[in-house]
């Protein structure tokens, strides 16, 4: 088997807000289509952490290493960097000004100067993939909560990005939308898709997940194959956390 | 009865120069509000730069046309401007105008600017859009549609008071009835006939608003 090769390294990381410290010397490494999983309670630091991935938190302190490269916020192009790295967020934040075809061509032919034919294409394609191509000229607004978030998700594809990053993507969902996002997600992962996930469901996280991360209070407490940890979780923290949960 | 008749006798007989009033007061509105819509958006970016410096130009300017009558910023532009850099009246009375009516329409599109959800910028941002590229195409567009009704409504204002320029000699609308009131001692039907000319123009306007609105809520 060959060495997988590693596509994102944290190393001390540490960020404040002020006086509240949210992240504590955080390490962890992500390889080419690894899944990770992020739980852990509500203010434990994973949306903060996979925030300062895509550098829309700036770190106070710590390296970020993005395929070999050690990023700095005042040294590199982060528009560059973003364009690698690919989020989808809680609450989809899709343009409500323009089509969902319009949302997904935006950025390849803005940023990547991709000619409006190829990127119609492309970004056709892509909907499709999602399960969304009966909606290309519909407004957002229109749209069911799932149906936004694959539209998020194919938006953010069309950057052909090298990792995706999830934050919390079904939690502002209706439950019964809930199972279409994470199919849609699995699909993606399945394709070998590098994938870091912040997410309260741990049926996704087992079966998709390559590793898990269990974060409490600004710390990596446990980390492990999803199996162990759901299991048999090593540390209190992370047994209360599960048991309270499950 | 009589006082009726004569009103519209006033009204009719007088529409050639009104309409001479009118064309004026149209190309200054329209002059003025374009001015000040640029001036607007400029002083808005200023204060959501986040860049101290610029956010107190802003405030500055703001806080100086807040804090004075429009006729006396009228009067020392005009002087100003016509007497020491010899500009034209016309030019000098749309300078007025739109160095007031900016400061309101930059405080309109700051706020528009500022209530849209973060999360839209974070999303631009995400994709590898500039911080320019995110607030041309994506705030922008956004902030501007939700503005339209304040900046409807502060063209109607600029409308009316782009009577004030008849006070700098300008025969604009109300500059007409001024002079024509004052000419025939016959005041009063010249000041409801230029009422009505006012209410009129309102009224196109308003309409053309609640058109876009409506427009603008079938996308939404």
């Amino acid at each position: 088997m060959h060495e997988k090769q590693e596509m994102i390294r944290v190393e001390k990381l540490n960020k404040s807000f002020g006086d509240l410290h949210v992240l504590k010397d955080i390490d962890m490494t992500v390889n080419e289509s690894d899944v990770v999983v992020l739980v852990g309670a509500s203010g434990s630091g994973k949306s903060t952490l996979l925030r300062c991935l895509n550098f829309l938190e700036i770190k106070n302190s710590g390296k970020i290493i993005i395929e070999g490269e050690e990023i700095e916020s005042d040294t590199h192009n982060l528009n560059e960097v973003r364009q690698r790295v690919g989020m989808v967020f809680q609450h989809f934040n899709l343009f409500p000004h323009k089509t969902v075809l319009g949302n997904v061509i935006e950025a390849p032919t803005q940023v990547k100067g991709i000619r409006k034919e190829d990127a119609i294409k492309a970004g056709k394609t892509l909907l499709d993939k999602v399960g969304l191509g009966d909606k290309y000229d519909v407004y957002p607004s229109t749209l069911s909560g799932g149906q936004k978030q694959r539209v998020a998700i194919a938006r953010a594809l069309a950057m052909k990005p090298d990792v995706m990053l999830f934050d919390e993507p079904t939690s502002a969902l209706d439950p019964e939308l809930v199972g279409e996002v994470l199919a849609t997600m699995k699909e993606l992962a399945e394709e070998g898709m590098t994938m870091v996930v912040v997410t309260h469901e741990m049926g996704f996280a087992r079966e998709v997940g390559d590793w898990v991360i269990y974060m409490h209070d600004g710390k990596i407490v446990e980390f492990g194959h999803p199996n162990d940890v759901f299991d048999n979780p090593k540390e209190k923290r992370t047994q209360e956390f599960l048991g309270s949960i499950l | 009865m009589s006082s009726i008749l004569h009103f519209f006798d006033v009204f009719i007989s007088s529409y050639d120069v009104f309409l001479d009033g009118l064309w004026i007061t149209f190309k200054l509105s329209v002059a003025s509000l374009l001015i000040a819509f640029i001036i607007g958006l400029f002083f808005a970016i200023l204060k959501i730069s986040n860049i101290k410096i610029l956010e107190w130009i802003a405030d500055a300017y703001i806080w100086i046309v807040r804090g004075t009558p429009l006729i006396v910023q009228i009067f020392i532009l005009f002087y100003g401007l016509t007497d020491i850099l010899l500009i034209p009246m016309f030019w000098a009375g749309v300078a007025g105008l739109a160095f007031h009516s900016g400061a309101y329409i930059a405080e309109i599109i700051r706020g528009a600017i500022q209530s849209i959800d973060k999360g839209q910028r974070e999303a631009g941002r995400s994709l590898g859009m500039g911080t320019g590229l995110t607030m041309r195409r994506i705030i922008l567009p956004q902030a501007f549609r939700r503005a339209v009704p304040s900046l409807g409504n502060q063209f109607i204002i600029g409308i009316k008071d782009s009577s004030l320029v008849s006070f700098i000699g300008m025969q604009d609308l109300f500059g007409v009835a001024s002079t024509m009131g004052a000419n025939s001692f016959d005041y009063l039907p010249y000041y409801v006939t230029v009422a009505i000319y006012y209410l009129f123009i309102v009224l196109i306007l308003t309409v053309a608003v609640n058109k876009i609105e409506k427009k603008l809520a079938e996308s939404d």
